[in-house]
């Protein structure tokens, strides 16, 4: 069981945001995928959950080709997968508890008891508790993140996916965030790819990290390899030197 | 001779043509949408669930309005109306003309253009603001088909509520012109009532309905189309619940002719 995207290819208008990605995430491993703003790391993370449609390629995950299933199979694989949006994308007009449970109702037979015990669980699980009957607006944007998280896990997900989990957040809350995908990571047992540009937070959690510049995987390794890498255009974004990038583009 | 022609006319017929288009384009995508819903009118489960509370809050909310709408413009039928008979025709005939203009097209009409602007631009903009937010999206990796969640109940909800809200409005409209005939026209109680029903037919209330229920269908479909369909940011929701009512409105007077021309 993992994630794997062959050969995928994405264009709006005539924009190539991905060109031909082949990408494996093995079971259990987190992967983070890196890369500068407007690179198309959120496509290519929208286009394994099946939001978005590649023009080209396939993705497969759990021995399925999301490319190929119908609605209601989409449906049902996308029970197995969490998926942690960028600014948490709650349900503004529900409670947090009310938020959890919109994931619970997809899952047939489970009471409301059972519910509840997953809402709290979850809440617990993401440090949230006591937080139930409080509506988003009433949340600082690294509740909003953690509830969004605890959202992703309440039904028990085979795979996770972070799009931007740390964005716009403080280092402390950051560091608490990365804290708690590390926690999923070793609690549930899943297999995450997690789209962030924020290095210390991706050297922080991930197994390997890829990195997507120009509509293309520029480099695939480990944290330690990333770091040690010679290629310019990884070197310049690790390191946050844009004249190394620059003076190899020239 | 060619050349110096599309020098003057290039500019005006490419602008035409490019308004053509599309136009041709906007239908072929809304087709393409309400095909879409009306596969997801299938999925009973997820759109049953939250009906109800979308009938409350396009019809039950909307009633203040209408009813205050509905007065007013009895009251107004009855004393034009009076004033537009003197010396000429009986004045019982009041009756006549609140009745009928009321349930035939001003309850409808009235009800409807108001509507497109509450709950027209609530929807474009309700679910506008969940495009931009992601929140649509969070749906779909819950699930849930945001058709059938979003857009299924909202339609049932304006094509069940609209005519309620209008009924009770031709009801109000009718009973303010009575007041009014009774209080400020020389005008009796059963003189009104005669006015009322010398031309009435079972089929007015029946023509208000059909008027109401698709004016229902018309502002929901086109609110959800525009709000779901959103791209972008802030203006762009700006932007679609500005075209919801525009559009919803337009439509609704192209109806109102389709109606007369076809059951009349």
């Amino acid at each position: 069981m993992s994630i794997l995207l062959e050969g995928i290819s994405k264009a709006f208008g005539s924009k190539v945001v991905l060109d031909r990605i082949d990408l494996e995430v093995r079971e259990g491993e987190t992967v983070a995928v890196i890369g500068g703003s407007g690179v198309g790391k959120s496509v290519l993370l929208k286009t394994i959950v099946g939001l978005l449609e590649p023009d080209a390629g396939r993705v497969v995950v759990d021995d399925q080709v999301v490319t190929e299933l119908s609605r209601e199979h989409l449906y049902e694989l996308r029970r197995r997968v969490g998926y942690v949006f960028q600014f948490a994308a709650l349900f503004d007009s529900m409670t947090v508890k009310d938020n959890l449970a919109m994931g619970l109702r997809r899952i047939a037979g489970m009471d409301a008891e059972e519910r509840a015990h997953r809402t709290e669980e979850a809440l617990r699980l993401v440090e949230m508790e006591g937080y139930e009957g409080q509506l988003p607006g009433q949340l600082s944007g690294g509740q909003r993140k953690r509830v969004g998280l605890a959202r992703a896990v309440a039904t028990r997900p085979k795979y996770l996916l972070y799009d931007e989990p740390t964005t716009g957040l403080d280092p402390v809350t950051t560091s608490v965030i990365d804290r708690l995908i590390l926690k999923m990571d070793e609690e549930l047992g899943v297999t995450s790819v997690v789209v962030t540009h924020d290095m210390t937070s991706a050297y922080r959690v991930a197994d390997r990290i890829a990195m997507l510049y120009d509509g293309r995987i520029r480099f695939t390794g480990t944290p330690a390899e990333i770091q040690a890498a010679d290629d310019p255009i990884v070197r310049g974004f690790v390191e946050g030197r844009p004249e190394l990038m620059q003076e190899s583009t020239a | 001779m060619f050349r110096a022609m599309n020098g003057v006319w290039g500019a005006p017929i490419a602008w035409v043509g490019r308004s053509a288009l599309g136009t041709a384009g906007g239908f072929g995508q809304f087709g393409r949408f309400m095909a879409r819903v009306g596969r997801s009118v299938a999925d009973t489960r997820t759109w049953s669930a939250v009906v109800v509370v979308q009938m409350a809050r396009i019809g039950v909310s909307s009633l203040p309005i209408a009813l205050f709408i509905a007065a007013f413009t009895g009251i107004v039928l009855a004393l034009q109306a009076s004033y537009t008979f003197t010396g000429a025709v009986p004045l019982y005939f009041v009756g006549v003309l609140v009745g009928k203009t009321m349930l035939l097209e001003l309850g409808p009409v009235l009800i409807g253009l108001a509507l497109a602007g509450r709950v027209g631009a609530n929807i474009a903009a309700e679910l506008g603001t969940m495009r931009v937010t992601e929140q649509i999206d969070a749906l779909e990796t819950l699930a849930y088909d945001p058709l059938a969640y979003l857009v299924v109940p909202r339609i049932i909800a304006g094509v069940v509520m609209f005519p309620l809200v209008v009924a009770f409005a031709d009801a109000t409209g009718v009973v303010a012109g009575w007041i009014t005939a009774i209080n400020l026209l020389d005008l009796s109680t059963p003189e009104f009532v005669r006015g009322l029903r010398l031309f009435f037919l079972p089929f007015d209330v029946t023509y208000s309905m059909i008027k109401a229920g698709s004016f229902g269908l018309a502002v929901t479909a086109i609110g959800s189309f525009y709000g779901f369909t959103t791209r972008g940011g802030a203006e762009a929701v700006g932007r679609s619940t500005t075209q919801a009512v525009v559009v919803s409105s337009m439509l609704i007077l192209v109806l109102d002719a389709f109606w007369a021309v076809t059951l009349l």
